[in-house]
């Protein structure tokens, strides 16, 4: 019997791998999406500069990522990548070039052309010397080849991992029109408010302190992409009055935790809204307890060891994450699956071994119970973070020691930990970037200068450490540096230069609906090309 | 005629040395503390390297000295130039010229609301303190004075956006809903009823009190007793004698309720996402935008002396004595 999988089998597949794997499921897809509409969401900030090849933030992709697009975008699929304005790429061995096939037949909102002169243009006039996570990533970029009008070749001045580079393609990679900014002052350019790019939808207008508006662009790449006329991104800054235009259906989607945790299971009981908490696992947050070393208590590894085993990991998950989010063993989160090793020493919660560790230390209890006081400098910046540092000052109590809590604005906590190191501990929430290379090493390397924020200013040096993170950055071999970064989640949790608590990400709450969301781990900051409204 | 215009002259020159006070208060107010514009930037981008701070420290001039960065500013503004704005990348008079309508409509409203509202319930209460209304109305407003305004606004915003769809939930109007003329002005008055009730019914416990208690000192004055005896009709006498005079502390207050309604309101403002000078303040702060907070103020301050000026010519025209006492010099 000719059955319709046999069918499938012998004239679809071929076909399909002609066209490149990535095409079927929006070819697919493609017959059943309803088309049109009008999506409203909730913003809460207004980014200064709009322009994703300077500034890598979620606060700009969430608008940004819209109209201008990356070499590639994360995926769930096994790779994790799929193509966007490259279409394939090939490392060299030894870690000094990188070969990009760019998208033929892609036009700029203007009309002109993309080709890889763009690419390279970016690449070198603004990810390398501009953009935030590029000076990092691009580091020992040193030339990009355009051989033809879609191939780019990047040439590193030194042995480059290619797994960091293509890791971070999705943030780092956004490619602005080379016609646009050459010749003129890049950080001050007019497009970087009014954006061009490649992307389904064009820049339309910004009201400030109301709205930003995008409009279906007709002429992209893909075909029968975007599904949206329009997307809206209105301006809320309160977050209860994000959740009442929500229920009034004056806003179709809130993203990035908008709507309060607390207020999460009010809300899903609403007929017609859902809560997801799927689309954010490449953007995942870290709740860490930094330590300035230069005390000479917490220089002292027991005290660490102590702190460590008397926080409740569980109740700081439970009571404090609502259940969103989960405890933490190490430096690496456990959503970063090649990269996680569940094998590094634990704290379990143990409020007698804390306290015998104490004891051990040489810090006995004075008549007043307690056995020496710090100052924790909580991180402003989420809801949890200030509630933590509540709970830690609870919990450390417990064992002994008396914190008073220093709560700051957050320019004057970034000044109090990352410049003045005026601090015993403080509530961290540092982001892992998919790859422990662009954003994790520097909280425990040594050697930072004091100034950049989200990095070692505890004064924390281990020299072991420092030549592990150093082999890691130029080891070529993924496998190689895979086992080095093992050893560094090892080293890490071993001598805790800083105590990892929790990992999590954002939730979003969406009308039923609204199809096709959170279909990538970087779904909200992705292109929503494929985002509908069932009319 | 003449005389208005000296005082319109006395009052910009005196108004000088006042708006100096502010701007260097206000100044080393948010340079205590602690954190730079660099600082908060850094924050929203998720961290940079040393290069890159130091390189924004030298464009935003903060590697220079405050006193430096005190005269740049008070000569820039000298000649009326408000600056850039670093928080928002673009120049303070635009940002404040945007925001400004939204206040005054907001404020306005509310106050004019809340002045109404409170002397017309102030003479109902005070036309026969004591009764039984007067109590209802004293009671009633004291309660909502002691409401705090941002949920007075949460829960209107719930009963009558959320629940009954009457009035949408915030913003100033519909999103981009190509309207002009009379169907704009509707649509966005009907986007402030909800703001204007939470802030005016506040605001208006204020008047209310002010005006009873004015009406009950008037009722025991000897001229009270003379209307009564000339045989007047009770309701011409609360109305053009009582009334009339209780009215004039209710000017005053006007004008200084109005000085600090102007400042607009951080709360309310961000509960109804209504683009305003409370929000741009607080967004300036929370940025160290120094130079913007500044422009704010000043604005701001000029705004008040204007409000001022027209009270005192309120004031003239309501009791003929002060104008009287107005040196002609």
């Amino acid at each position: 019997m000719f059955s319709f999988s046999d069918f499938h089998r012998a004239f679809l597949a071929p076909a399909a791998l002609l066209m490149g794997l990535a095409v079927l499921p929006a070819e697919t897809v493609a017959q059943e999406t309803p088309s049109g509409g009008r999506l409203v969401v909730a913003a809460d900030s207004e980014p200064r500069s709009l322009n994703p090849a300077i500034v890598a933030s979620n606060g700009v992709f969430f608008i940004a990522s819209k109209v201008i697009e990356p070499l590639a975008e994360a995926s769930y699929d096994e790779d994790g990548l799929e193509p966007r304005l490259a279409t394939s790429w090939e490392a060299a061995d030894d870690g000094r070039s990188i070969t990009f096939k760019l998208r033929e037949g892609v036009t700029w909102h203007d009309g002109k052309p993309f080709t890889s002169a763009d690419v390279a243009f970016s690449a070198l006039q603004v990810w390398k010397p501009l953009q935030n996570l590029g000076r990092t990533v691009f580091a020992n970029l040193e030339d990009v080849e355009t051989p033809d009008d879609h191939t780019a070749v990047f040439k590193f001045s030194a042995p480059t991992p290619p797994q960091m580079i293509l890791k971070a393609l999705p943030a780092v990679t956004s490619v602005l029109p080379r016609h646009v900014y050459e010749g003129t002052d890049i950080a001050a350019n007019p497009a970087n408010a009014q954006l061009i790019g490649t992307g389904p939808f064009k820049f339309a207008e910004h009201r400030p302190g109301e709205y930003y508006r995008l409009v279906r662009n007709d002429d992209y790449w893909n075909e029968g992409q975007p599904k949206l006329d329009e997307i809206i991104y209105r301006i809320l800054p309160d977050r209860a009055a994000a959740a009442s235009a929500l229920e009034a259906d004056e806003i179709q989607l809130a993203a990035f935790s908008q709507v309060p945790l607390v207020d999460l299971e009010r809300i899903s009981q609403v007929p017609g809204l859902t809560v997801v908490t799927k689309g954010y696992e490449d953007l995942t947050y870290q709740l860490v307890v930094e330590i300035n070393h230069r005390n000479e208590i917490l220089a002292d590894p027991k005290v660490r060891q102590a702190i460590a085993h008397a926080i409740d990991r569980k109740f700081v998950v439970d009571t404090i994450f609502l259940g969103y989010a989960q405890a933490a063993t190490g430096p690496v989160p456990k959503n970063a699956t090649e990269f996680y090793t569940p094998d590094v020493p634990a704290y379990g919660f143990d409020v007698a071994k804390a306290n015998a560790l104490l004891d051990e230390a040489g810090y006995a209890r004075k008549e007043d119970g307690t056995r020496f006081s710090l100052r924790l400098l909580p991180a402003p910046f989420f809801t949890e973070t200030r509630q933590f540092g509540d709970y830690l000052r609870q919990a450390l109590a417990e064992v002994g020691i008396d914190v008073q809590v220093v709560n700051n604005d957050t320019p004057a906590h970034l000044k109090a930990v990352y410049t003045d190191h005026d601090f015993d501990l403080a509530v961290g929430s540092p982001v892992f970037r998919d790859d422990p290379a662009i954003s994790t090493t520097i909280l425990v390397k040594s050697g930072i200068p004091e100034g950049v924020p989200f990095s070692n200013q505890g004064g924390y040096a281990d020299a072991e450490l420092d030549a592990l993170i150093d082999k890691a950055a130029s080891t070529v071999n993924a496998e190689e540096r895979i086992a080095l970064y093992k050893d560094f989640q090892r080293l890490v949790a071993e001598d805790l230069p800083l105590i990892n608590v929790a990992e999590w990400t954002f939730t979003s709450v969406a009308r039923d609906n609204i199809l096709n969301i959170a279909n990538n781990p970087r779904w909200v900051v992705s292109n929503w090309a494929d985002t509908a409204i069932q009319p | 005629m003449n005389r208005a215009l000296k005082l319109v002259g006395r009052r910009a020159v005196s108004s000088i040395p006042v708006l100096l006070i502010v701007v260097v208060g206000t100044f080393f107010l948010l340079e205590l503390a602690s954190g730079d514009a660099v600082d908060a930037y850094l924050v929203s981008l998720g961290g940079g390297d040393a290069e890159l701070a130091r390189s924004l420290r030298e464009s935003y001039g903060l590697d220079r000295s405050p006193l430096h960065r005190l005269w740049l500013y008070t000569s820039s503004l000298a000649r009326l130039d408000l600056g850039w704005s670093v928080a928002f990348n673009r120049p303070i008079l635009d940002l404040i010229l945007e925001r400004l309508p939204n206040t005054l409509w907001l404020m306005g409203s509310a106050t004019a609301m809340a002045f109404a509202l409170g002397t017309l319930l102030g003479i109902l209460a005070g036309a026969r303190p004591g009764s039984a209304a007067d109590r209802v109305l004293s009671i009633g407003s004291l309660a909502l004075y002691a409401v705090p305004s941002f949920w007075l606004g949460l829960v209107l915003s719930l009963i009558f956006a959320v629940q009954l769809r009457w009035f949408p939930t915030a913003g100033i109007e519909t999103i981009a809903s190509g309207k002009t003329g009379l169907d704009r002005a509707l649509d966005i008055s009907r986007h402030l009823v909800l703001p204007v009730c939470a802030l005016g019914f506040i605001y208006l416990a204020l008047f209310l009190r002010m005006m009873r208690a004015g009406m009950a000192e008037v009722w025991r004055q000897d001229f009270v007793l003379a209307a009564r005896a000339k045989g007047l009709a009770r309701s011409r006498i609360v109305l053009s004698h009582v009334a009339r005079n209780a009215l004039l502390p209710l000017v005053t207050m006007l004008g200084l309720q109005a000085a600090t309604m102007l400042g607009g309101s951080v709360v309310i403002e961000s509960v109804f996402a209504i683009p305003g000078f409370g929000r741009l303040a607080h967004e300036a702060v929370a940025a160290r935008d120094a130079p913007l907070l500044m422009g704010i103020i000043v604005s701001s301050a000029v705004l008040v002396v204007l409000v001022n000026l027209l009270v005192d010519l309120a004031y003239a025209a309501l009791d003929p004595r002060v104008g009287a006492g107005e040196p002609a010099s």
